[in-house]
């Protein structure tokens, strides 16, 4: 087993969370929980897929299925901002609705062929870099380059910007943002979508890059929910996340390939597909965000920092004249 | 022109039920208009989801089997979020009480030839058990560590699923098959057809022993949080949390307790799905039930009896939605039912007004200082 | 309509700043402006007295663009001028402080101060920022890093902070609602200077406020509202009275709510020695705090908030670890949990009548259970005896006149007194040997005061101890006993309220003097500066 390899390919597999714990990343930060993230990267899934079998024009499905998220994700944002929705609940049903739209949807689907997908590309000069050029720069979709290119802008636009600075003040204290003028509705609606912009592209990546093909619900498998956990351990930081989204695909990858050897180490390798100890190997993903979580919440409650202070409370603006 | 929400300040008791009915019909038809975009026929499907739940006596009896894991699992979620408990974990709860009921018959725990009357109630403590410490893990994460429920709760789902999927494919397989060999009759809950020699109307129908368990659960709920001590515990701290404290509620181990009894429901629930349906464990022994009783139990509005008459309802769509293509239809129905429940919901809490701009004397210019 | 018998001052001659004229502003269910009229000078500072619910706050509103009039009209600099959202009052000039400040804890006094403004652009640019609120904050004498974060701030540090907003988007009028509440008379003298150096910039400031000395000593002029219409319209503060000030606002002279019998006192009930506490932000809150309160007792807890007084409920009914030592007729519930307390019979009236002391969704019987359904008769074992609670929350209900469609109503359907008469009713029904009762009469209207303070005394008259904390200085000298003076989270003054001199209890609420530590070290004169 080539672990450059391994982790390579566990790269693309983390750029899936990545995008998808940003999107969510963002809309959060602005007050607003969105556990609908598994149901929006469906969508954007099947949407991406069933545009690139229809058109084989991968990149106008990628559009089509970054839309897709992103119309899902209003639907969320008009129940838990305008109708004061309880947010958990909204974000379930959103899981829910998305899940069967996109199984309806994609029926017949899992027949397709093979299909275009993305272009990859390899950094010139760069890839040569010991250690990290193979894994990180060597024949990665280039939507793995669009990821790593997220997240600094990402920091960026949160931490120094005039948007950004009101982004936090949304989502800390939405009163006090009101009160300066700035548009608190608007705001949340505007970072919801972004969220569902990116979870609808995080279910691109997985059909049109990483894993192309539908298979049902099992073409995003729980990685929606993963990446809300991640976002915990993230601390709501879009670095932090990229860190935790590459270390998932990394052991995702590890998981997947460990199967496919006859020994480790000499001795016979237990995890060999067909196996029935391979499940406790596909256990670890989601044992692992369990983990993570435990530890994000250990460090909010110490640090007293966590979750912005008003996420998941709809905004009620005193009665006003206009 | 401004379209406002103000909060209610009274609700008339008619308006809940109402919105409640309202909520799911507006979800019908919603539902339909999309399966006939996606170019299904949606009377027909509509036609044929009534007549294969409630056509006839027979129909309505697998109805009623359907119900049966819906009835305890809804109100293991009913439990939950009556505290604001988040409990998204029923599904696994579910799997792991299967498996527990399993394990008594499979392991084997009990010598070959014991009567039912042991091995059932020895399946049931088993199943509640097992459910209950799959309970118990987010329970305590989140009371003693503040950690987040849903993802806990979820992410064990999945770990339950791989957890059968070991047993099923390994050490229980049998014949290397996906499922495990079939119980022997002592494991077998009682079912109406099992005296149809004495009385010939009950051939056929496969109601069993778990539907019972669940109209009993419901009753002992219902008693359990309107007149008991924990229960209004529970409802306290559900309203308010503060409020709850300062009443010297020890809010730490009733999160600890609601979770294992929830999880110890949702247990039940396979349990009775083993031992009532399908006789052995296997791999697909779920079609979501732990997820559909979210939907259940908040269209009850959390109230055990309400959840009852949903679970019926939503056993008839799942026993007929199995036939509709395409075949996430029930699903996406299930997405917009709670979405209009959510939409109802607002509409009794709030009134929406209407405000037309207000006519004012002064010429309308602002001026600056 | 203005009464004709009550002073109105003459006009100035050059165009007023701003002026309001004949506003009218309606909510459900109440009448909150009936035709008002207000103008405010230039350079000066003008006070908007009167009591709770006189429409004060909905004036400052409506001129702030929080709220829109429903008829009448406002004028800035003798132009007509329509506000449709606070942005476009600030873009006009005009700026309000709030008496609940709009800041974001976690960000710094810089980014709050430059947060909703249009520029800069894009990039943040902090330095300059900062180097710009710094000079501002100099200039009007606002004392306060501009870059420390909000929660590191004490309240009279954030209200500059508030204020500094307002000057860096060029406010000329500013608008304040009670800002005096919360401070300490230094940062009052603080404050005040920095209203002088605004106006002696050409800036104009209207404030409200129910504090009758202060306004007294700020203001230039004063407008009077009682119930919604202008009871005097612009006084000259020189030469106005106390007295005849607080017949204006109230409209009566102002008598005692109830009468004091003399007391009975028994035994010590409430023992506190020495106890220390922090508070959420984990910085001390109580230091050696020490008291006793007797059987029959009523103790008034006179301190500006912030002092400790909240923290010093929560220890006693065991809501907050502490160190040191509390003892209820004799026994230790230091740390002992709420349940405990609640076991030793200490009855807990707390602030936050919505959010703590009911739950808003249950009904009135399930709130009046609250704290007896552990016990028989109302507990039967595992049982709740529903047909009991029932009849007891009737018999309730009646005896302390909770007006409410049934005992099923829910909670958050009662009014602000009747929701107090539901958790006065439940708190002391036990007939409990402690009472601990926090702000239990603010909100609330003549008549519900009024009903509070009959109870507190009735049970007092029953031998029951009560610890009165309340912001509300009259209310003490009508009702307690004793009071204690409690600063920076000690006791630093003991009097015995038929004997107490305010101005002396006002010096010590500051900080000015502390007669216990005085009193305790023998080498020293004894007693503090005289005032």
């Amino acid at each position: 087993m080539d672990f450059q390899l391994v982790l390579a390919a566990g790269v693309g597999t983390g750029t899936v969370l990545l995008f998808a714990a940003v999107g969510e990343i963002f809309a959060e930060r602005s007050g607003v929980l969105n556990l609908g993230v598994e149901g929006m990267m469906l969508i954007g899934a099947v949407a991406g897929f069933s545009t690139v079998v229809a058109t084989g024009n991968p990149w106008v499905a990628l559009v089509v299925a970054m839309v897709a998220g992103g119309v899902l994700s209003l639907l969320h944002g008009v129940f838990a901002i305008h109708l004061r929705a309880d947010q958990v609940v909204s974000g379930l049903a959103l899981t829910f609705l998305g899940a069967g739209l996109a199984r309806v949807l994609g029926e017949g689907l899992s027949g397709a062929g093979a299909t275009s997908q993305l272009p990859r590309l390899t950094v010139p000069v760069l890839s040569e870099v010991p250690l990290l050029g193979p894994i990180f720069l060597t024949n990665q979709s280039v939507l793995v380059y669009v990821g790593y290119a997220l997240v600094p802008v990402a920091w960026f636009w949160i931490e120094k910007t005039r948007p950004g600075l009101h982004l936090r003040a949304v989502g800390q204290n939405p009163s006090a943002a009101d009160a300066q003028g700035i548009d608190v509705y608007g705001s949340r609606y505007a970072y919801v979508l972004v969220g569902g912009l990116l979870a609808g592209l995080a279910g691109a990546t997985i059909t049109l890059a990483i894993q192309p093909g539908w298979f049902s619900d099992q073409t995003v498998g729980g990685r929606g929910w993963i990446a809300v956990g991640l976002v915990i351990f993230a601390q709501w930081s879009p670095i932090r996340a990229a860190f935790g989204a590459f270390l998932f695909g990394a052991i995702s990858r590890f998981i997947l390939d460990i199967q496919g050897v006859d020994a480790i180490l000499g001795f016979t390798n237990p995890f060999q597909a067909g196996r029935s100890a391979t499940f406790f190997l596909e256990m670890l993903p989601y044992l692992l965000v369990i983990v993570v979580v435990v530890i994000g919440s250990r460090e909010a409650l110490r640090k007293r920092l966590g979750a912005p202070a008003a996420l998941g409370i709809p905004y009620v603006r005193g009665e006003r004249g206009a | 022109m401004t379209i406002r929400l103000e909060p209610r300040m009274w609700t008339p008791r008619w308006l809940s039920p109402l919105t409640t009915i309202g909520a799911v019909v507006v979800a019908l038809f919603i539902s339909a208009l999309i399966l006939a975009f996606v170019g299904g026929d949606p009377v027909r499907a509509y036609l044929h989801i009534a007549n294969a739940a409630f056509g006839d006596v027979g129909v309505l009896s697998d109805t009623l089997v359907k119900a049966t894991p819906l009835i305890l699992t809804g109100l293991a979620c009913a439990l939950a979020f009556r505290m604001r408990l988040w409990n998204i974990g029923a599904e696994g709860q579910f799997l792991l009480g299967a498996w527990g009921a399993s394990a008594i018959v499979l392991a084997p725990t009990l010598p070959p030839g014991t009567p039912a009357i042991v091995v059932i109630p020895a399946m049931m403590v088993a199943g509640a058990f097992a459910g209950g410490v799959w309970g118990f893990i987010p329970g305590i994460l989140k009371a003693r560590l503040g950690v987040n429920e849903i993802i806990t709760s979820l992410m064990l789902n999945y770990v339950a699923l791989f957890w059968i999927q070991y047993w099923v494919f390994g050490p229980w397989s049998e014949g290397g098959f996906q499922q495990t060999e079939q119980f022997p009759r002592e494991a077998w809950l009682p079912r109406l057809t099992d005296v149809a020699t004495a009385v010939p109307a009950f051939s056929g129908l496969t109601i069993h022993l778990g539907f019972l368990f669940g109209l009993l659960a419901a009753t002992l709920m219902w008693f359990l949080l309107n007149r008991t001590r924990a229960g209004y515990e529970i409802r306290l701290i559900g309203d308010s949390p503060r409020a709850a404290r300062y009443a010297g509620i020890d809010i730490k181990r009733a999160i600890i307790v609601v979770f294992v009894i929830s999880g110890a429901l949702a247990g039940l629930a396979g349990m009775s799905e083993v031992g009532g349906v399908v006789h052995r464990l296997q791999d697909r022994i779920s079609p979501g039930y732990g997820y559909t009783a979210i939907i259940i139990a908040y269209l009850a509005h959390f109230g055990p009896f309400r959840v009852v008459i949903a679970s019926v309802l939503f056993g008839a769509l799942i026993l007929a939605g199995r036939e509709i293509q395409p075949s996430g239809v029930p699903a996406m129905i299930q997405g917009v039912i709670l979405f209009s429940l959510i939409a109802g919901d607002t509409l009794v809490r709030y009134r929406i007004r209407i405000d037309r701009r207000q006519p004012s004397t002064a010429p309308t210019t602002t001026s600056r200082a | 309509m203005t009464d004709p018998d009550v002073p109105v001052a003459a006009g100035l001659l050059e165009a007023n700043a701003l002026e309001a004229r004949g506003i009218v502003k309606a909510f459900p269910g109440v009448l909150a402006n009936d035709g008002v009229s207000l103008d405010l000078g230039v350079g000066e500072v003008h006070a908007v007295l009167g009591e709770n619910g006189a429409g004060k706050s909905t004036l400052m509103n409506i001129l702030a663009g929080l709220y829109r009039p429903d008829s009448g009209e406002i004028l800035l600099d003798g132009q007509p001028v329509e506000f449709n959202s606070p942005r476009d009052a600030i873009e006009a000039g005009v700026g309000m402080v709030h008496q609940h400040f709009t800041l974001v804890p976690s960000q710094t006094v810089t980014e709050n101060v430059i947060l909703g403004l249009a520029s800069p652009r894009f990039l943040l640019r902090t330095g300059r920022a900062e180097a710009e609120v710094g000079r501002l904050a100099k200039q009007f004498g606002l004392r306060v890093d501009p870059g420390a974060k909000i929660w590191q701030l004490s309240v009279g540090e954030q209200q500059r902070v508030e204020i500094l907003k307002l000057l860096y988007r060029g406010a000329r009028i500013l608008i304040m609602d009670e800002p005096t509440a919360v401070l300490a008379p230094q940062e009052i003298d603080e404050l005040f200077r920095t209203l002088r150096s605004m106006t002696a910039d050409g800036r104009s400031v209207a404030f409200i406020s129910h504090k009758l000395g202060e306004v007294l000593a700020i203001a230039d002029r004063i407008t009077v509202m009682r119930r919604g219409k202008v009871t005097a319209a612009g006084m000259p503060a020189a030469g106005s009275t106390r007295a005849g000030l607080a017949r204006l606002m109230v409209g009566r002279e102002v008598i005692e709510t109830v009468e004091r019998t003399p007391a009975r006192l028994g035994d010590t009930v409430l023992e506190v020695s020495d106890v220390d506490a922090v508070n959420d932000r984990e910085l001390p809150a109580l230091r050696g705090t020490s008291f006793t309160i007797r059987s029959g007792e009523i103790v008034g807890i006179a301190a500006i908030a912030g002092n400790g007084q909240s923290e010093l409920a929560e220890v006693i009914t065991g809501l907050r670890a502490c160190s040191g030592r509390i003892r209820i007729n004799g026994r230790d519930i230091a740390n002992a949990s709420a349940r405990q307390a609640i076991r030793h019979g200490i009855a807990h009236i707390p602030e936050d009548r919505t959010g703590v002391g009911s739950a808003p969704n249950l009904s009135v019987v399930d709130n009046l259970i609250m704290k007896s359904y552990r016990t028989p008769p109302i507990a039967q074992g595992w049982l709740v005896d529903t047909v009991r609670a029932r009849g007891v929350a009737e018999a309730m209900r009646e005896r302390y006149a909770i007006a409410t469609p049934s005992i099923d109503t829910e909670a958050r359907l009662l009014s602000g007194g009747n929701l107090q008469r539901l958790i006065l009713a439940r708190e002391i029904e036990s007939e409990p040997d402690l009472i601990i009762a926090v702000q239990p009469t603010r909100g609330l209207d003549v008549g519900a005061i009024e009903s509070v303070h009959r109870l507190l005394m009735a049970r007092r008259a029953g031998g029951a101890a009560i610890l009165l904390i309340t912001e509300e200085l009259d209310e003490i000298m009508s009702i307690a006993d004793r009071v204690d003076v409690m600063y920076e989270g000690r006791v630093v003054g003991s009097f015995p309220v038929d004997s107490a001199d305010i101005e002396r209890i006002g010096l010590l609420m500051t900080g000015g003097e502390d007669a216990v530590a005085d009193a305790a070290a023998e080498a020293a004169p004894a007693g503090g500066d005289a005032p």
